[in-house]
């Protein structure tokens, strides 16, 4: 049959869309895995020992902790964040977060480019506001 | 028409879209009077040497099946999946999304939910799913499969013969799933049982034996087109004499020798002479019948591929036999289908005939360039167009007219503005039916398919209300009062539906219409349509 | 109470089940083996089924024309519902493919009244609603491989931003859903799913014909969309972490890292459930639609011959036996015949009409 050829082809295709991830990582990384990526620690990160939040809130969570935050202080004027143990915090991206964590491109960036996130935060905000270290 | 048939207003009251409670597979089949056509004759299936020929009677418990019945149908059936890519398509990609399910003028007119076209398919596709896929095979029921059961087959006998292989489903099936394939599969398997219906099986034989459906022997056929040359000369003062079996002649003429036989297709016949003779009497033109291919038709097509090919063979070992150019086909269904899409396949190459041309204009078909036959409509539109006819439209005045596509020609192949083109150019007064049951759309005649016998008319006037409503419609709106058509078999089932449904329209093949407005060279003055009624303007010359 | 969709239901909520189970006991089983598994499955079990397909011939041309053929010029041709050329072809399997044109014809039939008048309404909603499911289906698949490039490629990128052009953010305490930004196809295709659902469960004569296999996708692809949507606006799931676990199947480097939720293993167990059996099942119609002989062929079947490749020879009553049994009578019609009947016969009907 002289339609068997289109069928051979079409399948060609069908399978080499469908296991694309395969042979695209194997021509970008040949060989490596791609674990998640490590984030690094200021030292003033380091120095506090606890975010916020406990890490694993903070994994899954920040966004919203963070949509919660703008929402208290544009449409509340409260700008303040008292967490389960207590503890008050300003309920600030750039003064709190951006405190510790002003190494957006090793902190932030990391994960949010290995899961293909782009945040609009910095649409507004600096990244570095006090341009510490 | 049987006294038992239902009045229109009990056929109407009985429709009910209401599925019943229990599942369709524990709904028994129950098979109803008028709604079913009689057991083949054994005779007939003899003749073909086809299987298990033996007398039975669908309303008995006990059909005489062979011992291995079963083995002869799951063997059957894995024999086709091999051979036919569609069926073993569309046994699996159906999705059940049920767009098919009120399609079907079956459907629309019986409101039995096993006429959906979907569940006409899931009787065997049950079937399939048990004997042929794992998942069937371990979940069962579940899966919608089920083994074969006399009841399941008797199940699939009546719906199969409650098809008329019309494809309206098929042009709506998001996947194209064709119920005319599934239908002409499921019963190519019955015939292997020797299920057929005797209004199939019968003419198979006749046209097997003396060239055509109704057993005309060729002595007979010469007979009957003479009589009808008589009845043109007290119209038209001429005798339009034909040729028959004629070496040499350009063209061979093959139509449905139901135009031959009755009323009102024999009008059409005339019509087909009187073309004929016009254009041998001003363009020489030598067009012959056959004898031995006498047959248009082809139920051989409702039987199985095989039948379908060894009646078809005629058309080409004649055209061979006279020497002829190429061949023309008059006003049929089916048998534009089988000729569009099989018959070239089947029994060709025709390298033994000549690309058609129209001698007359000089078109070349080359739409036909392999298959070398031509559509009487594809000819007359032809010469109409370029002038070549003498025509006086006016003559078919008293005719208003509306124009049903018949299933084949429509879906099989896809002529649509050639008898449009022949019909306006022929008559003053056409309007089109509503939009969704015209062209592509079109509903069927509703017995098609070879159910247009006389026992199982309540299954026929059920058929045929969706294209009776829509006549019904132009009929009350335009006084539309002719109902024209180019199928053989329509112009034998539409008067009765018309007759049943709306008794104001009559039913006319398209070249009636085009012979009554022909002028032919030398007539008397006409004061009679074909059909001896008087001519619009004539009603008191008549009298 | 229907037992195909209640046995589907049931089904769908074991599988969960057996997925929950499977994150807290088994997750290297759930995360890598069963996943390298259904994928094999799905591979295989297409390729076979659609090479099944095409070792069966297709013994005749039997497109279904939808509209005017192609016959003398000045007639219009419908180029693509009548395509005698294989360009008209590609562009009738594309619009059925790409916009289910076929189904868009779609009306539905109504009876009106006593006097019993018929008409023909147009009917969209399963056409739209189909075409919503799957585009939003195949947008929400290729909006997943963020989780199996690495890196992500523009275009992918792009096609998240696309999907997510809707800033949709709702917060009011306790609600709030908008971060991370709300993709259209998750919802639309989860709103679709819906519909094509109580479509069979009300429609009597759809729910009449639907069976457990019918059902059982839809739960499926129900219970996908729902977790997928739970994991992203609600429960949330830690995404680094599965895209490490996700990366590790493609590079084949695997590993079950620390912290991913249960849900996400019920979210990755339904749809290894539905790549396997995806090959078993109606499913497949994404491949039959390529081809299904009577949309994918040249209706130029009186043009050019089709040839069958199985055709072969039958009885045919030929015309030299038509002949030897009519021959008499045909003479005496003032028939044409081949072979003029031997003069003592012809004499002997003479003689038989005399008497």
């Amino acid at each position: 049959m002289n339609d068997k050829k289109w069928i051979v082809l079409g399948l060609v295709i069908f399978l080499g869309l469908f296991t694309f991830p395969l042979w695209y990582n194997l021509l970008v990384r040949p060989g490596t895995a791609a674990p998640a990526p490590e984030v690094v620690l200021t030292d003033k990160a380091k120095a506090a020992r606890q975010c916020v939040m406990p890490t694993e809130f903070m994994k899954t969570d920040h966004m919203q902790l963070l949509d919660e935050w703008r929402l208290k202080m544009v449409r509340e004027g409260t700008g303040t964040f008292v967490n389960p143990e207590g503890k008050m915090f300003a309920a600030s991206l750039s003064n709190t977060c951006l405190d510790c964590h002003s190494n957006k491109a090793e902190f932030c960036d990391r994960c949010h480019d290995y899961v293909s996130v782009a945040p609009y935060c910095w649409d507004c905000h600096l990244d570095n506001p006090k341009g510490e270290r | 028409m049987a006294d038992e048939t239902p009045k229109p207003q009990e056929l109407l009251d009985r429709i009910a879209y209401q599925p019943p409670a229990k599942h369709w597979m524990d709904v028994p089949v129950n098979i109803r009077k008028g709604m079913y056509c009689y057991a083949s004759n054994p005779k007939s299936v003899e003749y073909l040497s086809m299987p298990n020929a033996r007398p039975w009677n669908p309303l008995e418990d006990d059909w005489q099946l062979p011992e291995n019945w079963q083995q002869i149908l799951h063997e059957g059936f894995k024999e086709r999946l091999e051979k036919f890519r569609s069926i073993k398509v569309f046994m699996d990609i159906c999705v059940r999304c049920g767009a098919c399910a009120d399609k079907c003028h079956f459907f629309i007119g019986t409101g039995d939910p096993k006429n959906m076209p979907v569940l006409r398919a899931e009787l065997l596709r049950s079937v399939y799913r048990n004997d042929f896929t794992a998942l069937g095979k371990v979940l069962g029921r579940l899966n919608g499969a089920r083994p074969m059961t006399l009841d399941v087959l008797k199940e699939w006998w009546y719906y199969l013969f409650q098809c008329t292989e019309c494809r309206r489903c098929s042009l709506f099936c998001p996947y194209g799933i064709d119920t005319a394939e599934i239908t002409i599969f499921g019963r190519e398997l019955l015939n292997l049982l020797g299920l057929n219906i005797d209004w199939v099986a019968t003419p198979v034989a006749n046209c097997y034996r003396t060239g055509n459906h109704l057993g005309i022997q060729p002595h007979a056929f010469k007979d009957m087109l003479d009589f009808f040359v008589d009845d043109i000369e007290e119209i038209t003062g001429l005798r339009c004499e034909q040729t028959f079996n004629e070496k040499g002649a350009d063209i061979l003429f093959i139509t449905p020798s139901g135009d031959v036989f009755a009323d009102p297709g024999t009008y059409t016949c005339m019509g087909y002479m009187m073309l004929f003779h016009y254009l041998k009497e001003k363009y020489g033109l030598k067009v012959t019948w056959s004898t031995y291919a006498s047959e248009g038709g082809n139920f051989g097509f409702f039987t199985s591929h095989e039948t379908m090919k060894r009646l078809n063979a005629k058309m080409y070992l004649e055209a061979r036999r006279l020497g002829v150019k190429w061949i023309l086909g008059g006003e049929c269904g089916h048998m534009w289908r089988v000729i569009n899409q099989y018959m070239d396949t089947m029994n060709g190459p025709a390298d033994f005939l000549e690309t058609p041309v129209n001698p007359i204009t000089g078109t070349v078909y080359q739409n036909a360039a392999s298959t070398k036959m031509v559509h009487i409509s594809e000819f007359t539109a032809d010469l109409i167009r370029h002038g070549k006819l003498e025509l006086d439209p006016s003559r078919n005045d008293n005719k208003i007219i509306t124009f049903h596509d018949s299933c084949n020609p429509a879906r099989g192949m896809g002529m649509f503005e050639e008898p449009r083109y022949v019909i306006k150019s022929v008559a003053n007064h056409f309007y089109e039916m509503p939009a969704n049951t015209i062209r592509e759309q079109t509903f069927c005649c509703g017995s098609g398919a070879g159910l247009n016998a006389g026992e199982n008319m309540e299954l026929r006037m059920a058929g045929g209300l969706p294209r009776a409503n829509a006549v019904k419609y132009v009929h009350e709106t335009f006084g539309v009062n002719m109902l024209a058509c180019v199928c053989a078999i329509d112009r034998a089932a539409l008067p009765a539906s018309m007759e049943y449904w709306v008794p104001e329209v009559d039913v006319t093949g398209v070249t009636e219409l085009v012979a009554n407005a022909l002028i032919l060279p030398g007539e008397q003055e006409r004061t009679m349509d074909l059909r001896s009624e008087p001519l619009p303007g004539m009603e008191e010359a008549d009298e | 109470m229907n037992q195909f969709y209640l046995s589907s239901l049931l089904a769908v909520f074991v599988l969960a089940l057996i997925a929950w189970l499977g994150a807290l006991g088994l997750p290297w089983l759930f995360g890598i083996v069963l996943p390298y598994l259904a994928v094999l499955i799905f591979i295989v079990g297409v390729v076979r089924r659609i090479v099944g397909w095409s070792r069966s011939p297709v013994p005749f041309a039997i497109p279904t024309t939808a509209g005017q053929q192609k016959t003398m010029p000045w007639i219009q041709q419908a180029k693509i519902d009548n395509p005698s050329t294989t360009i008209g072809v590609v562009a009738r399997m594309a619009l059925e493919i790409l916009t289910f044109r076929s189904l868009f014809r779609n009306t539905r039939m109504k009876m009106n009244g006593e006097e019993g008048r018929i008409s023909y309404h147009l009917e969209v909603f399963l056409w739209l609603f189909a075409l919503a499911f799957h585009y939003a289906f195949l947008t929400t698949l290729v909006r997943h491989l963020r989780f199996f490039l690495e890196p992500v490629p523009w275009c992918i990128q792009m096609l998240g931003t696309l999907d997510g052009f809707m800033k949709i953010e709702i917060l009011y305490n306790p609600i709030q859903v908008g971060l991370p930004g709300v993709y259209l196809s998750g919802i639309v295709l989860l709103a679709a799913v819906i519909f094509l659902f109580l479509r069979r469960l009300f429609v009597a004569n759809v729910r009449y014909i639907s069976l457990a296999s019918d059902y059982f996708p839809l739960f499926l692809i129900m219970g996908i969309a729902f977790t997928g949507i739970l994991m992203r606006y609600f429960i949330k799931a830690d995404v680094a972490a599965i895209k490490e676990l996700t990366m590790g199947l493609v590079t084949f480097s695997p590993s079950v890292p620390a912290g991913i939720s249960p849900l996400f293993y019920i979210h990755l167990f339904f749809v290894c459930v539905l790549l396997a059996y995806f090959p078993y099942s109606k499913l497949m119609h994404m491949g039959g639609i390529f081809l299904s002989p009577t949309r994918n062929m040249r209706t130029n079947t009186r043009e050019a011959r089709h040839v069958n490749p199985w055709n072969y020879p039958v009885k045919v009553h030929t015309y030299e036996a038509y002949e030897d049994e009519f021959r008499e009578k045909m003479v005496e019609a003032g028939l044409p015949v081949e072979k003029m009947p031997a003069p003592a016969e012809a004499a002997a009907t003479e003689e038989e009409e005399k008497e």
